[in-house]
């Protein structure tokens, strides 16, 4: 395995182990909560390394302004937006291009998981913040909308899965880190719906070889289908609790139920 | 404005609830009418912020981040720093809050906080001059709401100050003292320098009855809000009234009343929980709930 050092930052080392000593393929540590805010219908925070993204989502609820209503469906709107000290230098808290860009993708990739249908004339609303910025926030972002969605108790097909991956040199990676993104020579956010198969967002920066790009994909499958079962069992693990909780006789406060997992190769 | 924003449609039955315990001399938590719910505070949890704190108070919770640069100074201030305190009550804090430049009601916090910090004098401004006239730190502490449930205000400025004390400014080498030219290096860092640590005290008025501390389904139902901040002195060094209904004088002499006599109670709690080790990982247990 080759070397592979960029302006002064060893991004593979001999053995081939990334600047943060994991294998081409291996996860940064996941842990995913749902149900941590008090005044929002449904909320989860993902946490992929340093990388912290906090969702809350309101609806189905009224659409202000009015003009923006459909007769025959919801709509669905999300707000990416990142904190001021999320990053290395202050980000200014007015929305960048990035942000609304990012918004978009973000909406569009779990718009086809919902069931718009059965909510006319109303709006489902997801506020996305970045707490702490270390590498792939939108699909963290994604990951986080889509269970706060779950919380919320909105229905839909499925989940929907988010990993990014990317090219070191020749060498496929998964789940980039901050360096790897700034430095790395490509990179690859892609969402699925795993359990109809679609991918809802595909997005690439940087080159790659058809090759490489076929590995990738499938590199991507691999990856999303880890997470799905992490966010599964967050969820499992959320309606168990408040099973448990009526079976003992107490139906208090059980919308406050959590639901969390940690994964640590 | 918050008024309007803010409002819920409350029932009646909680308002009658909220206003039946009043009666009695409780809240509908349990609280006395003066009693500050508990304060917890995880200091340091964020890496890429020069200081930062996660404040809950009962289920209110902010995080409050502070980012320093290097900038020219202010010219009426040749000789001190400079900071800067703003809100974000994004709408993942609340059903009511919306998209968009801060609302007033964010604003008027963002001002209240910075005049009890800039009144008490806890940041020494003279201490953040690298070279004076021409280069100076700036402090810009932003405060996230993540959850409202009442009391935003002194939450506020409870996150901004304990993210302050665990603050720090970077070592800068003038390479070019004309050309303000300089490096800095990161590795070596002093403390924010600070000299007090002002507490604020919130109160709202429902009907007669002046309570602190107020809930989110209090703060829907009160008449008027007033604040007033404490500093180490026991000097006020703050005060705001906000909403539209009036205040008795005798509310604002109560107020600060209880105010003076909670401020060192509130301060050492404050202390108190700065002294925990941030611990990593671990820290983040706290957000998560």
């Amino acid at each position: 395995m080759a070397k592979l050092v960029k302006n002064g930052v060893m991004l593979l080392d001999e053995k081939g182990l990334r600047n943060d000593g994991r294998r081409w393929d291996e996860l940064r540590p996941i842990k995913m909560t749902t149900g941590v805010l008090e005044r929002a219908d449904g909320s989860a925070i993902v946490e992929t390394g340093g990388t912290k993204v906090l969702a809350a989502v309101y609806g189905p609820r009224e659409v202000y302004p009015k003009h923006l209503a459909v007769p025959d469906k919801a709509i669905f709107r999300v707000a990416y937006r990142m904190a001021s000290f999320s990053v290395e230098d202050r980000k200014k808290p007015q929305p960048s291009r990035r942000e609304i860009e990012l918004s978009k993708v973000i909406k569009e990739a779990i718009e086809p998981a919902i069931f718009l249908e059965q909510f006319p004339r109303t709006v489902i609303d997801a506020y996305v913040l970045v707490l702490q910025a270390d590498g792939g926030t939108r699909v963290a972002s994604i990951n986080a909308v889509s269970l706060a969605l779950a919380d919320a108790g909105i229905p839909m097909k499925g989940l929907v899965s988010a990993i990014a991956v990317g090219r070191l040199g020749n060498q496929v990676i998964v789940d980039l880190n901050d360096v790897e993104d700034k430095y790395g020579d490509s990179d690859m956010p892609i969402a699925m719906i795993p359990i109809t198969g679609e991918i809802t967002l595909f997005q690439m920066d940087g080159t790659m070889n058809p090759e490489i790009f076929e590995k990738c994909l499938e590199a991507a499958k691999q990856a999303i289908s880890e997470i799905y079962k992490m966010q599964r069992e967050v969820l499992r693990r959320k309606y168990l609790s408040i099973k448990e909780q009526v079976l003992k006789g107490d139906v208090n406060d059980i919308g406050d139920k959590k639901g969390d997992t940690k994964q640590n190769r | 404005m918050i008024s309007e924003i803010k409002k819920e449609i409350l029932s009646r039955i909680d308002k009658e609830l909220v206003l039946n315990k009043l009666a009695s001399g409780r809240r509908i938590d349990g609280r006395g009418l003066f009693d500050f719910r508990r304060i917890n505070i995880v200091p340091a949890l964020i890496e890429k912020a020069e200081g930062s704190a996660f404040v809950s108070l009962g289920k209110t919770k902010v995080l409050a981040g502070v980012k320093v640069s290097l900038a020219h100074p202010f010219l009426d201030t040749p000789n001190q720093g400079i900071f800067v305190v703003n809100t974000e009550f994004t709408p993942v804090a609340a059903p009511t809050y919306e998209l968009g430049p801060p609302s007033e009601f964010a604003i008027e916090v963002a001002r209240v906080v910075d005049r009890a910090i800039r009144g008490s004098e806890m940041i020494k401004l003279e201490d953040l001059v690298v070279v004076p006239g021409e280069l100076v730190w700036m402090i810009n502490i932003d405060i996230y709401a993540l959850d409202d449930d009442g009391n935003l205000i002194d939450a506020s400025l409870i996150s901004a100050v304990a993210a302050l004390s665990v603050g720090f400014l970077p070592k800068v080498e003038i390479i070019d003292e004309t050309r303000a030219k300089y490096e800095i290096i990161k590795d070596e860092k002093r403390p924010i320098p600070l000299q007090d640590m002002p507490v604020s005290f919130t109160f709202a008025k429902i009907r007669d009855h002046l309570i602190l501390d107020p809930l989110y389904i209090e703060e829907n139902m009160m008449s008027g809000r007033l604040t007033i901040a404490i500093n180490t002195k026991g000097e006020l060094c703050s005060v705001q009234k906000g909403e539209g209904g009036g205040f008795k004088l005798e509310d604002i002499l109560l107020a600060k009343d209880v105010s003076l006599k909670k401020a060192n109670e509130i301060r050492n709690i404050i202390l108190e929980q700065l002294a925990k080790k941030p611990r990593g990982e671990e820290a983040w247990n706290e957000i998560r709930g």
